[in-house]
């Protein structure tokens, strides 16, 4: 013993928030996609509520079309720490005729799971969703609250949203009502990345440099995959890639690395000039991408 | 990392959001594809120079209207410190957003324009970080490009921000003055030789220098947030109090008494996650557990058993009004102080005070949206409080309206 605990600032907000969570809502569940971002809620929850077990479930919202190793990860991250995982598929809403697939050459399942979501949280009357967005990742998620409330549509109402001061945080809401927790709302991605490093979390292993059938378009590193739209005229090469942040394939584009161990990672964003959610084709949508699919209800 | 919350205030057109981009351009904290994105907007619009609140700006409706609506968060580093900037609005809503970036903030900068001087606007802006004790003020004085770096412009506008500063009660506060051009840069991440008769550092490396773990040493507090009780057989009696340390460190064998039941007992560990520490600092998020098998639930406080705060069933305290519906006399609403959410009501509106230190209005019986007003209330049970001054956890709530559900205000005990 005989030490002198000097906790990392962020750490302790996000454990702290964790811990706010569960004591002010009945039904948390933390939203999990296998990337990153997730992967550090849960050891951060782990820590929250040590020598006890985690108090909520995972939730993930599967499009279908998420890389393997990415499921194969988060299955096996729940066997080892016994935790307990709810899957819904985007296949499902497909299926019952809630959703259209999208069609042409952008075709994506990304915004499909915003009613897969919804479903969920209607399912299992969650009232508390911790996701893992963080403020710099993307400008509307930088006007983002810690505790973000959403009506019973699920959408985000930005323009007039609780003020958050000191520590004090206000879970209140009604009953249909749901909030959207973010306790790495203050992280950046060179934040989340020195913390894997530092607590040497496992991450999936297309976080790391790998050979990868691939193809460009608008600048872009594709994965050449029977779920992304592909022209004729686009050649696929085979690349040495890493994904920096990871949706599922249609959504998430490769930089071409090296880098093939969290060290090296590290180094790597340090010296990076481009953003992270820079690789997301999702956001490339529009100026505002974001903002509208959080008014729909995503996280 | 070394964490630095920063707020910024400043009035419309006097360059916070070039500050902040500059701030980010030279730590090299922007990445090309944003960088590029706010020079193909720049140029969309017409200007000729860089319109860094463009990265700033994160809503459809502020950058239609040209306007900052809420509180944004910015985040650069350097090698030696991670800063968070909450850039609030300079104009609409100005207080409820000004005060809510303050009060995370350990520093804070305000902006002057050089060509205008100290205007009321920096009133209201030092008053925000006087009510809340924001411990170090930066007054940047900017735009000295445009009053080709004249010494005496500067030094008129430091003796009258001192005058001003006659008028606050927060004497311990640290004021700074630097003189800075965010659009080229003086004086902003670098000294650069414009102004040779400065003699002070520039404000990136003030920041760099500044520890503010050592402003806030108060009594310590612990405010329960849950317990934790893992119900594994080889943790069977075990009961940790979560929560996250305020005001000093606290240690192991500390003689405790917890609030509001007023039962004693001594810290046996602090825990954060599966290791045991002598002593946490303030700041940490740990579980301790007590020698003793007492009654201790979320709402609870541990606080050292010599420093046990005063206790009433009314509360005096300035009042931050941040809805839309005004707070009236006889209205109830619940407080938020730490863990713990009791009732009150307001029994009296002792006075609106000016943000201009211009004085009270004792006329009124309500308080506005925006307004700080002086307010009794009545409590449906006994509080253990601390006054703000003293001790900025025990001292701060938030009131939440009952009906909406929404963080309606915000009080400061005192």
């Amino acid at each position: 013993m005989s030490k002198i605990l000097k906790t990392n600032a962020l750490e302790s907000e996000a454990i702290y928030i964790f811990r706010e969570v569960v004591a002010q809502f009945e039904n948390p569940v933390l939203l999990f996609s296998g990337g990153k971002d997730s992967i550090t809620l849960v050891r951060l929850a782990q820590k929250a509520f040590y020598p006890g077990k985690i108090p909520f479930p995972l939730l993930h919202v599967d499009t279908g079309h998420n890389f393997p190793e990415t499921i194969e990860f988060r299955d096996r991250l729940v066997e080892e720490l016994g935790l307990n995982l709810i899957v819904r598929n985007v296949q499902d809403a497909i299926d019952a005729g809630k959703v259209t697939e999208e069609t042409g050459k952008y075709s994506s399942r990304n915004m499909l799971q915003t009613t897969t979501l919804l479903d969920a949280i209607e399912e299992f009357k969650f009232d508390a969703c911790i996701g893992g967005a963080r403020r710099d990742e993307e400008k509307a998620r930088a006007k983002e609250r810690i505790f973000s409330v959403r009506d019973d549509f699920g959408q985000w109402d930005e323009k007039n949203q609780r003020p958050e001061l000191f520590d004090l945080l206000n879970g209140k809401i009604e009953i249909g009502q749901n909030v959207r927790v973010f306790p790495i709302s203050n992280w950046t991605e060179l934040d989340v990345w020195s913390y894997i490093e530092q607590e040497q979390i496992e991450i999936p292993s297309i976080y790391f440099s790998h050979k990868r059938k691939t193809f460009v378009r608008d600048g872009l590193i594709w994965s050449a995959s029977k779920y992304v739209y592909r022209e004729e005229d686009e050649e696929v090469l085979e690349r040495i890639v890493r994904f920096r942040t990871v949706g599922d394939m249609t959504c998430t584009a490769a930089v071409e690395s090296e880098a093939d161990t969290i060290e090296r990672i590290v180094s790597e964003i340090k010296v990076s000039t481009i953003s992270e959610r820079g690789a997301r084709i999702d956001d490339k949508r529009s100026e505002a991408a974001m903002e509208k699919r959080k008014q729909q209800g995503y996280f | 990392m070394e964490v630095l919350k920063i707020a910024t205030a400043g009035s419309v057109d006097d360059g916070k959001s070039t500050l902040i981009g500059r701030l980010l351009y030279d730590t090299k904290s922007l990445t090309d594809d944003k960088l590029e994105a706010i020079e193909r907007n720049s140029k969309k619009k017409g200007y000729d120079y860089l319109d860094f609140s463009l990265a700033t700006d994160g809503l459809v409706a502020e950058r239609e209207q040209g306007i900052t609506i809420d509180v944004a968060h910015i985040y650069f580093s350097t090698k030696k410190k991670s800063y968070i900037i909450a850039d609030t609005p300079g104009h609409v809503e100005y207080t409820r957003n000004m005060v809510t970036g303050a009060s995370q903030a350990q520093a804070s900068i305000i902006l002057i324009d050089a060509r205008k001087g100290v205007i009321e606007q920096t009133y209201r802006h030092f008053f925000i970080n006087n009510l809340l004790r924001v411990k170090h003020v930066i007054v940047a004085v900017n735009k000295m490009d445009l009053v080709d770096y004249d010494q005496q412009i500067f030094e008129n506008i430091k003796a009258d921000f001192e005058k001003l500063n006659a008028q606050s009660s927060y004497d311990e506060q640290q004021i700074t003055f630097i003189p800075i051009s965010a659009l080229k840069g003086d004086n902003v991440a670098k000294k650069t030789n414009t102004m040779s008769w400065y003699e002070g550092v520039s404000v990136l490396d003030y920041l760099e220098d500044l520890k503010p773990e050592y402003d806030e040493l108060t009594a310590a507090r612990f405010p329960v947030q849950t317990v934790i009780r893992p119900k594994k057989d080889e943790f069977h009696d075990y009961r940790g109090y979560a929560g996250k340390i305020y005001g000093s460190s606290l240690k192991v064998g500390d003689a405790v008494t917890v609030l509001p039941s007023l039962t004693s007992s001594k810290i046996k560990t602090i825990e954060f996650f599966d290791k045991h520490y002598e002593e946490a600092v303030a700041g940490s998020s740990v579980s301790i557990t007590l020698e003793d098998d007492i009654n201790v639930t979320r709402g609870d406080v541990l606080v050292k058993s010599d420093e046990v705060p005063q206790s009433s069933k009314t509360l005096k305290a300035a009042v931050c009004w941040m809805d839309g519906k005004a707070l009236v006399l006889g209205a109830k609403y619940e407080i938020q102080h730490n863990s713990n959410r009791i009732l009150a009501k307001i029994d009296s509106i002792e006075g609106i005070i000016a943000t201009d230190y211009s004085g009270e209005d004792t006329s009124k019986n309500q308080l506005s949206l925006n307004e700080i007003g002086k307010v009794n209330f009545k409590l449906s049970k006994n509080l253990f409080y601390d006054n703000y001054a003293d001790n900025k956890a025990g001292g701060s709530f938030i009131l939440i309206d009952t009906q909406s559900n929404t963080t309606a205000g915000v009080g400061f005990i005192g």
